[in-house]
């Protein structure tokens, strides 16, 4: 048995309400580092994995006290020891990476500095030394030209580039331990399988502990070796991430993993109901026995304690975990059957072009276009009542830019938007009568953003309701009513404020105001990104049923691919503003694809050790779409050549009905994907 | 950024341009002119004759104003009513007076209230931010007028340190005036310094609330080390542009704190001059007090350009 590198023990934390109440956020959390090894942290927002994270290092944020309970690393207790020793510790024995990197670089110091300043703090290389090692460490983490980057600021890199740097930073004190909150949340697919291969290398050539907070199943099932779920500030299920993910036995680990949607399957996940209890409003029970399926009522007044289950090598906190072990961990899919299309054009985007180039004065004196390269370029879809359609690919692909013209907040430069066969959509907010703007809604990534602070829930589904059909009195509270009704949330919910509602709530409120003015189009923006997978199935379930019950059209922006796959009849691929493919959602997962979809499917983390992502092309970030030639040539692993670079590659249809934009052709496609 | 800059300057230019048109049109409009509101029971025959004429009251509006306009633009503001004398003169040892006043509150306040509001940020919570943040509020809702009446109470009538009205001729030199403007810089700085600390108080807060500061601290650089390299640039930054604001707002406060003192500045004059009808220094000192609220705040955003990486690129660094 390897030694611990860090000891935690019986540790609880907590903060004292306004009314001066102790309530804990963490609750006797007991469990062990070993050396070598990387371990991962999973659970819902709020579950307390960062607050778990952070007093590894002995940071207790502003507001929180320990309440009981040791950090030991080494056999020292970090919670006990004063600044002048931990800034000791800090980045030389234990080193953090942060969850997002781009608000934990300090904005007015260039990168180089912020990694000589870790080695000043850590090493005593002199000054020659400290900068040879800047750029080994910016080679290490494979950044592009090391000198040049140590002379940036943050914010002239990439969202990748800096989570890179701050791996760089992270590495140069050379610790044995390595915390990293959410390293990889929020940036794209390919880019987050690129730093998850990074890292899982350094813990190789290094031999560092890792600890990986992540409520990302996909990610963990990648670096990890061992996984401690957490649920309201508890450990629930502690094992080997096999074990974990493969057999879980805790009803809440069981129901998380249903709920994840997977390439590999069609239709909806399961999604689990309720939500996680705030600090200070857990029962007297199980945490989990308000969401659990496997309850019994022993649950509700007894706490199960963490159990070791030695054959298994996992503890587990619930009465009923033999339950589980019976059950094959096999996901059956809800299967919403994709019915048949019937060619009905709702919304035709003929030759679109957007561009957010400004003018200059001087050249709209002139009425000079001068923009031959806009951001969105040639693009043709048309899209049938009732169908969902999905826009993936990663950010900069121009996806929330064509809802945005969809939705008339963007002008377009070229080409037109025609509703319902012959209605033109004016580019201008300003010029579209009420009944088009009413008949095409919008939902957006973030709620909190989106549904304003000051108003009740009534007040916000009243509004759609009083300026499309002028409802007031009591028909407007009856329509308010059925609406909650709809979303499934109960009428008593009006009187609540959004910040009285959890990250699901407020969403199927968004989802609520959009549904108020009876939309034919609903264009949703990223809605399930800022979500829990469990709640992210819930809203994903509450759309499907919305749409069969309405028949409304869906216009879906998302980056998630099985999401799309799991919610869209059609998907289209885009890639720097222009269209790749385009397809029945079932076919787009299949081989022939355009290469850039298979980069995007390549990268896809399933919540499963034994499925590895293929990473087959780099994650390089470019500026802008080349102005000639196929948009992907910068990245393309399958280029053929000059023909890339200067011609427009044509449509092609292969045989299952999707279209796909390359000059290779579609049986040559078939062979080579095939083979790998 | 030098595009930047210029925008700035051309839309700091294009604000002075409306308040002169705005004072301009104020007083035409204003029942009665300059002469007749000068001469008052006077104001007929010969004597209104040759006011309108010395005044040129005789030419349509607009040619007044574009000769005016002229006129300022090199410098000169034509003639007051009341001392027949030119306006700059009246102006100079005026402006110089309450510069004086300013600058010295200025050059007091703004690094009191830094340490102060630095201070009170870091010890949050602890003695010396509740007691510093408890007189900063006291002394921020206290109205000058108030707070100086009581400074001349107890410091001038009680104690008898220091003279409490000023009586000095208009064009003091600036070492006779130094005993007197002791109580009036302090009745300005106090609530100065009590507002901008609570600017800065708030700005390094947020700033210590961030990521990078939960990152630098757990990167293990040391505290004092972190407050200068990684908090203040972040925290001060934003400051710069609030602080401009409260300087500029200051002017306010120190046209009632001249009128308390009796103090011989701009601020007096402005009082004196409405009283008085004067109304081409009324002119004169709406644009004056325009241009300097007008340069405070470009000279901020300038700071603040040259300051923030974000806004320098690439190109502009090598
Ligand atoms: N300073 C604080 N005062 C009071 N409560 C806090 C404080 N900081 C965090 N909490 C609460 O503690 C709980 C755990 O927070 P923590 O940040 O550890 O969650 P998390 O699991 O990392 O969530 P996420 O996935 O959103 O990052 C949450 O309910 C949060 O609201
Ligand atoms: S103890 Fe009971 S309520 Fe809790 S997870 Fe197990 S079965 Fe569910
Ligand atoms: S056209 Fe060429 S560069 Fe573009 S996707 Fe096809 S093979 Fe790749
Ligand atoms: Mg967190």
């Amino acid at each position: 048995m390897k030694t611990n590198i860090q000891e935690i023990k019986d540790l609880s934390i907590g903060f004292k309400s306004q009314k001066g109440k102790q309530i804990s956020i963490l609750r006797n959390i007991t469990t062990n580092i070993r050396k070598g090894e990387t371990v991962g942290i999973v659970g819902e927002s709020g579950s307390g994995k960062s607050t778990l994270a952070l007093a590894m290092m002995g940071y207790i944020k502003h507001g929180l006290f320990t309440t009981r309970g040791e950090c030991l690393f080494k056999s020292q207790n970090l919670l006990s020891l004063n600044n002048k020793e931990l800034e000791e510790i800090r980045g030389r024995k234990i080193a953090m990476i942060p969850q997002n990197a781009g608000q934990a670089l300090t904005p007015n110091l260039k990168i180089g500095y912020q990694i000589e300043e870790a080695l000043r703090l850590h090493t005593d290389y002199s000054k020659t030394e400290r900068e040879k090692k800047i750029s080994e460490l910016l080679n290490q983490v494979r950044l592009p030209s090391p000198k040049i980057m140590a002379l940036r600021y943050p914010h002239e890199l990439s969202g990748g580039q800096q989570q890179r740097v701050a791996v760089a930073m992270a590495l140069a004190g050379n610790p044995e331990l390595l915390l990293l909150d959410e390293p990889t949340t929020g940036l794209d697919v390919t880019t987050q399988a690129h730093v998850l291969e990074l890292l899982k290398d350094i813990a190789k050539d290094t031999g560092t502990s890792m600890v990986y907070v992540s409520h990302d199943l996909g990610a963990i099932a990648q670096v990890c070796d061992r996984v401690i779920v957490m649920y309201a500030g508890e450990i629930v299920l502690e094992g080997p991430v096999r074990k974990i993910l493969k057999e879980p036995i805790h009803p809440y680990t069981y129901g998380l993993l249903k709920s994840i949607p997977k390439l590999s399957l069609a239709g909806l996940p399961d999604s689990m109901p309720g939500s996680q209890p705030q600090p200070g409003n857990i029962g007297s029970g199980c945490s989990f026995y308000d969401r659990c399926n496997f309850s019994n009522d022993k649950c509700k007044v007894n706490v199960p304690k963490l159990e070791y289950i030695s054959e298994m090598d996992t503890s587990v906190r619930c009465f009923n975990h033999s339950e589980l072990i019976s059950i094959t961990s096999e996901q059956k899919s809800k299967n919403h059957l994709q019915k048949e299309i019937t060619i009905d054009e709702i919304l035709d985007l003929k030759d679109v072009s957007i561009s957010y180039a400004k003018q200059g004065i001087i050249d709209q004196f002139l009425n000079k276009v001068t923009d031959t390269n806009p951001t969105v370029k040639d693009i043709n879809i048309n899209i049938n009542k009732g169908e969902t359609i999905a826009l993936v690919g990663e950010s900069g692909s121009g996806k929330s830019t064509i809802l945005k013209s969809i939705a008339g907040l963007l002008k377009t430069k070229d080409g037109y938007i025609k509703f319902d066969k012959e209605k033109l959509l004016s580019g201008d907010l300003k010029k579209r009568n009420s009944e088009d703007l009413r008949s095409i809604q919008l939902i957006f990534q973030n709620p909190d953003e989106s549904l304003n602070p000051n108003h009740t829930v009534e007040q916000i589904l009243s509004q759609p309701l009083k300026l499309y059909f002028g409802l007031t009195g009591s028909k407007l509270k009856s329509s308010i009513a059925e609406l909650l009704e709809k979303v499934r949330l109960g009428a008593f919910y009006m009187s609540r404020y959004p910040r009285q509602l959890s990250g699901g709530e407020k969403q199927r409120i968004a989802v609520a105001r959009a549904f108020a003015a009876r939309p034919d189009i609903i264009l949703c923006d990223e809605v399930t990104s800022a979500l829990d997978v469990s709640v992210q199935a819930a809203v994903l379930d509450l759309l499907q049923k919305l749409k069969e019950e309405l028949g409304t059209t869906y216009v879906f922006v998302s980056h998630d691919l099985a999401v799309v796959k799991a919610i869209s009849d059609r998907v289209a691929v885009l890639y720097q503003g222009r269209l790749c493919e385009i397809g029945p959602s079932k076919n787009v997962y299949q081989f022939p694809s355009h290469p850039y979809t298979e980069v995007l499917i390549g990268a896809v983390l399933e919540p499963d050790p034994d499925i590895k992502p293929k990473l087959v092309a780099e994650d390089i970030v470019e500026e802008k779409p080349p102005e000639i030639g196929c948009s992907f040539q910068g990245r393309c692993p399958r280029i053929i050549g000059d023909k890339c670079r200067n011609e427009t590659p044509p449509w092609q249809i292969g045989d299952n009905g999707n279209a796909i934009r390359c000059h290779i052709g579609i049986e040559e496609l078939k062979i080579q994907q095939s083979q790998c | 950024m030098f595009f930047l800059i210029f925008k700035r300057f051309v839309l700091g230019l294009i604000t002075l341009f409306i308040v002169s048109l705005i004072t301009f049109i104020g007083v035409e409009i204003l029942p009665g002119d300059a002469c007749t509101s000068y001469l008052e029971r006077e104001a007929f025959g010969e004597a209104l004759a040759a006011c309108i004429k010395r005044l040129g009251l005789d030419v349509p509006a607009h040619e007044r104003y574009l000769s005016w306009a002229f006129n300022v633009i090199q410098g000169d503001f034509g003639y007051s009513l009341s001392g027949q004398m030119q306006i700059n003169e009246v102006l100079g040892p005026r402006v110089k007076n309450s510069l004086v006043l300013a600058s010295a509150a200025i050059i007091i306040g703004i690094p009191l209230a830094l340490i102060l509001g630095i201070i009170t940020a870091l010890w949050r919570d602890k003695m010396p931010d509740i007691i510093i943040s408890t007189v900063a509020i006291f002394s921020m809702t206290i109205p000058e007028f108030i707070s100086a009446t009581l400074l001349i109470l107890i410091v001038a009538i009680w104690l008898e340190w220091l003279p409490g009205i000023v009586i000095v001729p208009t064009d003091v030199t600036f070492f006779e005036l130094l005993p007197n403007i002791i109580l009036p810089v302090i009745a300005i700085a106090m609530i100065m310094t009590a507002h901008m600390a609570r600017m800065v108080r708030s700005s390094v807060i947020q700033v210590m609330a961030s990521d990078y500061i939960q990152m630098a601290i757990l990167k293990g650089v040391p505290y004092w080390k972190m407050v200068f390299k990684h908090v203040l640039p972040n925290a001060l930054l934003p400051a710069i542009n609030v602080v401009a604001l409260t300087i500029a707002w200051l002017l306010g406060g120190v046209v009632v704190t001249e009128v308390v003192f009796n103090y011989p500045g701009l601020g007096r004059l402005v009082i004196e001059s409405i009283s008085n009808r004067d109304l081409p220094v009324v002119q004169a000192l709406g644009i004056i007090l325009a241009s300097i609220y007008v340069s405070i705040n470009f000279i901020a955003d300038l700071l603040t350009l040259m300051l923030n990486p974000r806004l320098k690129t690439l190109q502009t660094r090598k």
